[in-house]
């Protein structure tokens, strides 16, 4: 085993410092670097289902785009009409003072995660009955119709938009804010994903991954574990949509809340790219992907989408177990995984019990 | 027949014009190894489906332990306490030996909040118990898809094993396995029965083995349960012979 407690503590250390540094380091990229925490959680969450279960969801940016929506409407409602307010366009100057402002962002970073997560499990309930590329075009469905409703109801600013209540506080602090938040929300999504793949959901939803009809048989409860692991991806999701509509600024139903072609395919590139099934493989996908799309936009402007398509094309026909994935098959004992027999006797002194070694590496 | 623990009474099932199963009734003694034989497409895994919630039947009654299951799914069946294997053997692949067997643990009482405890030591003792029973303990950390089909098939009986069914049913236990291997897997079916208490009511093709495991055989053909009885009387009756070598007439 290459990762150690030691040099595991050390990498977690390392990020830890580097996440905290970077804002203050770079601080004219701070937004990118908020980007690139939302995207971490993107994958993670991604992967939950798509990776530890194999159900592959399209439509994970619903609860996006919902939990967007729930906060802008939230962090409005408490001050204002919500109805006038859109209805106005943003041609109101409507002042938040800087404990409304905070006391409707918390209010609304709780109803986003709640709202997502009962939706989630009222569509897993629908919807987790269906396996396969069904599941995967019903979830498009979801995410696509949610965007067009979103668009044509005028309460909520209809295709217009909402423009967001202005944060209270000096030019630079409302990223370095947002910048933390996200921090923060990628790191809790991880330590919570963390846990669970340590109990024993992960062997019940990796079974329902490798037979469900088998997990059926063995009279495993499929459907909880599926609704547990698509409501606690929505939860993060939700919190991650709030978060990101406020550092935007404008909250528009096509491009920011239900951008289905681009952070909804991006999810599940990331996961791919990293390696599906694991902890830290949509992590490294989210890193290595999110410089790639950087470095593309910067310097092969006009051709970011064919570099992005061709290292998808790649990633999918030549090195479909991903990053981690791939070092994980040429080096299986770095990561406790087992390939030849062994041969001991029993009863020797305590085994180390370990239910997941590989998805902890 | 004093206790049986599976009655089926009166069941058909038809797929489109097919009828698979036609009025077939049969019962599993408590605690037996009951035998299912018959030519092929006579409707023994079609039977079997049944049991297990796998479809609705058409007509007919499918008790378990005294309580109607006919209506009710594979997954709810499965936690009765009635458990079946496959023909074509289904094991978790890419998980170990080990992460197989915990997953198969009974789920019987398991409440929403169990899926977020961790696996106890002695569970893991018990799963390394129970491959080393089916004599996989040298594999226990190997990806259960990396196994040979054979160790597979042991594999999947030992997770059957982990679950503490109160009944079993084995979809043709020994097909694929080396013959030398056969006798081992009796023995340990036999011990199985014996030293768990757990009901087995087995479909098997070979002859040889069902004879000397089973205590009471059905024979099936054409979807109808055409003779039963101790293995030595089944054998003779001309009505299976005839079924598996055709008819003299």
């Amino acid at each position: 085993m290459i990762f150690t407690r030691r040099r595991s503590a050390a990498l977690h250390v390392a990020i830890l410092a580097a996440g905290i540094a970077a804002p203050f380091v770079f601080p004219a990229h701070s937004v990118q670097f908020a980007v690139f925490w939302i995207m971490v959680l993107f994958a993670l969450t991604w992967d939950a289902m798509g990776g530890q279960m194999g159900y592959n969801s399209l439509g994970n940016i619903t609860f996006f785009g919902l939990g967007m929506y729930i906060c802008a409407i939230t962090q409005i409602g408490v001050v204002y009409n919500v109805g006038e307010y859109t209805a106005a366009n943003g041609a109101i100057n409507v002042h938040f003072t800087p404990v409304q402002y905070f006391q409707g962002l918390t209010l609304g970073l709780v109803l986003a995660a709640i709202g997502a997560t009962i939706v989630a499990a009222i569509l897993s309930w629908v919807l987790l009955g269906i396996r396969g590329p069904y599941y995967a075009i019903g979830t498009l469905g979801v995410a696509i119709a949610a965007a067009e409703l979103t668009s044509t109801w005028n309460w909520v600013g209809g295709g217009q938009g909402i423009a967001m209540p202005v944060f209270p506080g000096g030019p630079g602090m409302r990223e370095r804010f947002f910048y933390f938040a996200c921090f923060v929300a990628a790191i809790l999504c991880y330590l919570f994903f963390r846990w669970l793949y340590r109990t024993r959901f992960c062997l019940a939803v990796n079974a329902i991954r490798d037979d469900e009809d088998k997990a059926d048989a063995l009279g495993l409860h499929t459907t909880r574990y599926k609704t547990v692991a698509w409501s606690a991806a929505a939860f993060f999701l939700g919190i991650a949509g709030a978060l990101f509509g406020n550092m935007t600024g404008f909250v528009e139903p096509l491009e920011t809340a239900y951008p289905t072609l681009t952070f909804g395919i991006f999810m599940i590139a990331m996961t791919l790219l990293g390696g599906k099934g694991t902890l830290w493989g949509p992590i490294i996908g989210a890193t290595v992907f999110y410089a790639m799309r950087e470095i593309t936009w910067t310097y092969l402007l006009g051709w970011q989408y064919i570099a992005l398509g061709v290292l998808i094309i790649v990633n999918v026909v030549f090195f479909q177990q991903g990053i981690l994935g791939w070092v994980k098959s040429k080096r299986p004992e770095w990561f406790g995984v087992k390939v030849e027999e062994e041969e001991k006797p029993r009863r020797e002194a305590a085994r180390p019990v370990t239910t997941r070694k590989a998805a902890n590496a | 027949m004093s206790d049986p623990i599976i009655e089926v009474a009166g069941v058909t099932k038809a797929f489109g014009g097919v009828v698979a199963n036609r009025d077939v009734s049969l019962a599993v003694e408590r605690g037996s190894i009951t035998g299912l034989i018959g030519p092929n497409g006579s409707g023994k895994t079609t039977l079997f489906n049944s049991i297990v919630g796998q479809h609705p039947i058409d007509s007919g009654s499918i008790r378990f332990e005294g309580r109607e299951i006919s209506r009710m799914g594979v997954q709810k069946i499965a936690r009765l306490g009635m458990l079946r294997t496959f023909q074509q053997t289904r094991v978790f692949g890419k998980m170990d030996c080990v992460e197989n067997m915990l997953v198969s643990l009974p789920h019987r009482e398991s409440g929403w909040l169990e899926m977020f405890r961790p696996y106890p030591p002695e569970l893991v003792e018990k799963a390394e118990h129970l491959l080393e029973f089916v004599g996989l303990y040298s594999k226990r950390r190997l990806a259960a898809g990396s196994l040979s089909f054979g160790q597979q098939k042991l594999l999947e009986f030992a997770m059957a094993l982990m679950n503490e069914p109160k009944a079993l049913l084995l979809d043709e236990p020994t097909a694929g396995i080396n013959p030398t291997l056969i006798n081992g897997l009796i023995d340990r079916l036999k011990r199985a029965n014996r030293d768990y208490g757990i009901t087995l009511f087995v479909i098997e093709h070979n002859m040889r083995v069902v004879m000397n495991l089973a205590q009471h055989i059905y024979c099936m053909a054409f979807g109808k349960v055409l003779a039963s009885g101790a293995p030595a009387d089944v054998k003779d009756d001309p009505r299976v012979i005839d079924a598996y070598l055709g008819a003299a007439a």
